[in-house]
């Protein structure tokens, strides 16, 4: 609670305090009247002065104005009729109860949005001559070298030089499986460091950190308001001057006419119906709550690891029919993994032995896969003469014999028949031989995502009618893979251009209020990201192009992100259609009652305060997306 | 020329109408105010001095919202 709520509380209390207690003490006539206006003051006073601002600035149609003018009218028809002056300040002090609790409930839900989006570390602990110093974050030169302690957040990305721990990344990616780093890992910042403690060689500057950009693209998030936002303002510039025009003629006409029909007028009656309607009137159900709802979805998001940058994101993926996925780095790793071994002479770990040891000093990513694949490579066997013949592999002595490393055309140069695989290979085949003797192969491929085929039936079960894949690579490759995962259609031996045509295609067959999403990771991809109508980017780890030109990121590569946020999205726009349509629907079927005078002010206070706290505890819901 | 300011305003609806006002404003492109995180984004046009607009924007809401505030300086 703030100072201001803390005040508007206490003239809540004092307030109904005074009039109840007012109602026991028995004057009547001008004292009563007088007795009453002072709860009336209490509560109301800086409602009829913002009113009388707003006739002064010719600003009148505002819910101040509309309070002021039903209120005292109210306290006008109770002196005309000697009557009630406790509907009056009811009125007033159930729509200050209102407005205290829509403060509340909205200050309350962005501190809790703020929190969970405040990764910001507030200093570094740098080494210097002089030992440990604490910093500024922005002060540290790239290079640096930093000390993380446990507890402590990561404040810079960095490498580790020294120690080794978990760290928990949970408030960037929404990923609770601590991860593990040790000497030479390169850890972003904006982790917590659980246990161990860490030195770090900083690789950047704080503002180009994780953290920085992070925080710059929540920031900058939501300023893009939805359709949804745009309607309601619309509807609410509309609406409000509306009823009270419809109030006044309401008030005026009916008794004017009874009057030349020479029947009794019924002044108060109907001046009474025309207050009601002033009540109803207050779009503030609305205006709250539809920005509420999507502010409360796109923090729930980012707690999931779901970056949404506005409001209008979130909507047009709520819409989603068609997901149109790039391969690499995607729904596959983008690293190459050896997948299968075949032997003809020695059995596989020996043929991988083999294989990893001429690769000892290879820089090429598929040495660095056949490495992978043999941990134990660095052992006693001697390596000798290594020769990279450029565009064939590489050969060398492995304990004083010659082993060959590569395609084809080194095998005819060791002089060694090939025999032919009986199973189809989509990735690259690495021969293995001896001189004359062929000893068999390695496949090397790009492996999918381990959560990627049920990203996919994820996906199909939520009502995605289309996946689609794109990629650069070969089609066996391509085809390979969708099989594999499930994709309805691919696409492939694209060029970057391909991709942006083959994406404006399906934008243009869409049906009309369906959306196509794209989800990719490069930086080719930004064109696609930038054209599709939601671009998804993978891994905001990654690529900076591409987390520019998406509208959605996606902080770690987990392809079953995306089911998520479009459930998520989904979620928050039930929320804002059930918001729009219960508000309008109470409030008109209660202005229909009003007029026809069986709808009396407590009916109105709650259509205007009781629609309003129900619409903002509904929006709230927009948050809670863990189960989803 | 695009800024983002710091503003207080207490209900949706008079974070619309700052919203109309600042849009209304001489010198500003675009404007757009998020309630929910209490900022106002304003596109300047092409030439136009953030400081004195920005007093003239905070004029012109002041009188759609008596009760407002934009942190700008």
């Amino acid at each position: 609670m703030n100072k201001k709520q803390k005040k508007n509380l206490v003239r809540i209390i004092i307030a109904s305090v005074l009039m109840i207690a007012f109602l026991f003490v028995p004057v009547s006539g001008i004292y009563r009247l007088l007795l009453f206006l002072i709860p009336y003051l209490v509560v109301g006073y800086d409602i009829l002065i913002k009113a009388a601002k707003g006739v002064k600035n010719l600003q009148p149609f505002d819910e101040c104005f509309l309070m002021a003018v039903a209120t005292l009218g109210a306290l006008a028809v109770a002196i005309i009729e000697d009557g009630d002056y406790i509907e009056a300040i009811a009125v007033m002090l159930f729509y200050q109860i209102g407005e205290w609790f829509q403060s509340y409930a909205v200050g309350k839900s962005r501190r809790n949005i703020s929190e969970l989006m405040d990764i910001r570390p507030d200093h570094a602990n740098v080494e210097t001559e002089n030992g440990i110093e604490e910093t500024d974050p922005d002060e540290v030169e790239t290079g640096s070298i930093i000390v993380v302690k446990p507890g402590e957040r990561v404040p810079i990305d960095g490498i580790v030089i020294e120690g080794q721990s978990s760290l928990n990344t949970s408030a960037l990616t929404g990923e609770s499986r601590p991860r593990n780093v040790s000497e030479g890992d390169e850890v972003i910042s904006g982790c917590i460091n659980i246990n161990g403690l860490l030195r770090l060689r900083t690789i950047r500057e704080f503002e180009d950190s994780t953290v920085s950009r992070i925080l710059e693209l929540v920031e900058n998030a939501s300023s893009q308001k939805s359709k949804s936002e745009n309607f309601i303002s619309k509807f609410a510039r509309v609406y409000t001057p509306a009823v009270v025009f419809s109030a006044l003629a309401l008030g005026v006409i009916p008794p004017l006419v009874s009057m030349l029909l020479n029947m009794d007028a019924q002044w108060g009656t109907w001046i009474y119906r025309a207050l009601t309607f002033l009540v109803i009137s207050c779009p503030c159900a609305l205006v709250i709550s539809i920005p509420l709802s999507f502010f409360a979805g796109i923090g729930g998001a980012s707690r999931e690891g779901v970056l949404v940058k506005g409001s209008n994101y979130l909507e047009a993926l709520s819409k989603t029919r068609t997901v149109v996925f790039d391969k690499t780095g995607t729904l596959t790793k983008g690293v190459f993994e050896v997948t299968a071994v075949h032997p003809e002479e020695v059995n596989e770990k020996n043929l991988l032995h083999l294989a990893a040891h001429v690769e000892r000093y290879s820089t090429h990513p598929i040495a660095a896969s056949l490495r992978a694949a043999y941990p134990e490579e660095a052992d006693e066997c001697s390596i000798e003469d290594i020769q990279e013949i450029a565009g064939q592999g590489v050969r060398a002595k492995v304990n004083w014999e010659d082993v060959f490393v590569g395609n084809l055309k080194l095998m005819k140069a060791a002089g060694a028949n090939v025999q032919e695989c009986s199973h189809k290979h989509t990735g690259t085949v690495i021969h293995i031989a001896k001189v004359g003797e062929y000893l068999g192969h390695i496949e090397i491929s790009d492996v999918v995502k381990p959560t990627s085929a049920q990203a996919i039936k994820t996906l199909h079960s939520s009502g995605i009618r289309n996946t689609i894949m794109l990629t650069g690579d070969s089609s066996a490759v391509a085809d390979a893979v969708s099989e594999a995962l499930g994709i309805d259609e691919v696409y492939s031996e694209l060029l970057p251009e391909d991709k942006v045509r083959k994406v404006e295609e399906l934008i243009e067959s869409k049906a009309s209020g369906e959306a196509v999403a794209f989800v990719g990771d490069g930086i080719n991809d930004a064109p696609v990201l930038t054209r599709a109508d939601i671009g998804i980017a993978m891994g905001a780890m990654g690529s900076d192009a591409a987390i520019e030109a998406a509208d959605i990121v996606l902080m770690d590569d987990d392809p079953l992100k995306i089911s998520k946020a479009i459930r998520i999205s989904r979620k928050c726009l039930r929320i804002v259609n059930e918001n729009i349509w219960f508000s309008i629907g109470v409030k008109l079927i209660c202005l229909i009652l009003g007029a026809l005078g069986i709808a009396n002010m407590w009916l109105a206070i709650f259509a205007d305060v009781g629609v309003m706290v129900i619409a903002v505890l509904n929006a709230i819901r927009a948050l809670f997306v863990k189960k989803l | 020329m695009k800024k983002t300011y710091k503003i207080d305003v207490d209900c949706a609806n008079c974070a619309n109408k700052m919203e109309v006002a600042a849009k209304k404003t001489e010198g500003v492109k675009d404007a757009t105010v998020n309630f929910m995180t209490l900022k106002m984004t304003v596109v300047f046009e092409e030439g136009a001095d953030p400081q004195t607009v920005m007093q003239e924007v905070l004029k012109n809401c002041k009188k759609a919202e008596s009760d407002c505030e934009i942190f700008f300086k």
